[in-house]
């Protein structure tokens, strides 16, 4: 199949984009990664999405995403992200005393 | 012919009509079974199944309403599992093999389309089963109309290839569309409780026909149409998927998990 190209010049993809997929369990929570999946377009990603992560009823809302427009940081640069937080425990509110009968801080 | 005996017999009006529903949905969920492991892809797999499951769903609510409404003790394991072909009162359409991809695609959309009408108009059926499965199913096939849809128009006005092979999906099923419409008798013995699928034509065509002409495909004109189905005539591909989906059951009857 070489030279294989959509009707309006676009050329074919023998592969389909990998998509992020992003649900949300319940009104008031924020959407959360659950996987990944394979689509041609943005439409069919949020339907493969319905049909693969929503199946027993996990969610409210979806979002799908092109994996290729997600930026991350590389392990090398692990250290230099990470390492410098582990020492600064004058960052976790650790000083208070919780009242009482408070019971969802 | 089978005995009467071991045959349909002569239901009673809402037995036959939830029958012929429910056998509908039934031979469908079995040929989109065969989908499984074999679809393009992975994520297409589990739409399939999907879909699959939700029509047997709504075949085992039909199969045993109809049982209960018979009263001679069949349940819906009894109605789907040993009845032999000529009992089975589906359109021919949902019997026909998958076909390619593009295939399956052209009977999804004709068929949830019709689906489609026939649960919205029996939402105020005067029978509270079928207007019950109603509400469930209209959400359901509204689903797979869509999922359906998606692909016509994807392969219709996608590469030259997928065209052909869309077009040649729909020239495939089209002989077997004007079967679905054509009442059977049952539907008229039952004012305000069933929907005379004729009636559902207009609203069906004025669904089909713009997704047809988003997708660059040709409305098929047949030159033969099947009919019969209703009243127990099948094409030969029914009698091997029945062997299929009901050995299991025959050879180990009364088995459960």
């Amino acid at each position: 199949m070489t030279g294989a190209q959509h009707r309006d010049g676009r050329p074919q993809s023998r592969d389909w984009p990998l998509w992020e997929v992003f649900v949300r369990a319940r009104r008031g929570l924020t959407h959360h990664h659950v996987g990944s999946l394979h689509a041609p377009d943005a439409a069919m990603a949020l339907r493969n999405a319905r049909d693969v992560y929503t199946r027993r009823g996990e969610g409210v809302s979806i979002w799908v995403v092109p994996s290729a427009a997600i930026v991350a940081n590389s392990p090398d640069e692990k250290d230099p992200f990470f390492d410098p937080a582990l020492d600064k425990v004058y960052r976790h509110p650790t000083f208070y005393d919780v009242p009482e009968g408070a019971k969802h801080l | 012919m089978t005995s009467p005996a071991a045959g349909t017999r002569t239901l009673p009006p809402v037995a036959a009509y939830a029958l012929a529903l429910g056998d509908d949905a039934l031979i469908l969920a079995q040929r989109l079974g065969q989908w499984v492991a074999c679809a393009p892809q992975l994520e297409e797999d589990i739409a399939l199944a999907n879909i699959a499951l939700d029509l047997l769903g709504q075949a085992r609510t039909l199969l045993g309403y109809a049982g209960a409404v018979e009263g001679a003790g069949r349940d819906e394991d009894d109605l789907a599992y040993l009845r032999d072909d000529r009992d089975f009162r589906n359109v021919q359409l949902v019997e026909i093999p998958n076909g390619d991809f593009a295939a399956t695609m052209a009977r999804q959309l004709v068929f949830s389309a019709y689906q489609y009408e026939l649960y919205t108009a029996l939402l105020g059926s005067g029978d509270a089963t079928i207007a019950g499965l109603a509400g469930k199913a209209v959400k359901e096939v509204a689903y797979h109309r869509d999922h359906a849809t998606q692909w016509v128009l994807r392969l219709g006005d996608g590469t030259q290839v997928s065209h052909e092979r869309m077009q040649a999906g729909l020239d495939r099923v089209w002989p077997y569309v004007a079967e679905v419409f054509d009442g059977d008798g049952t539907a008229a013995q039952l004012p305000g409780v069933a929907a005379d699928p004729a009636t559902l034509r207009p609203a069906w065509q004025a669904y089909v026909t713009p997704v047809l002409d988003q997708a660059t495909l040709r409305l098929p004109e047949p030159r033969w149409r099947s009919r019969g189905g209703r009243s127990g005539l099948h094409t030969e591909h029914l009698g091997h998927l029945l062997a299929e989906m009901q050995h299991l059951h025959r050879s180990h009857p009364g088995a459960s998990w």
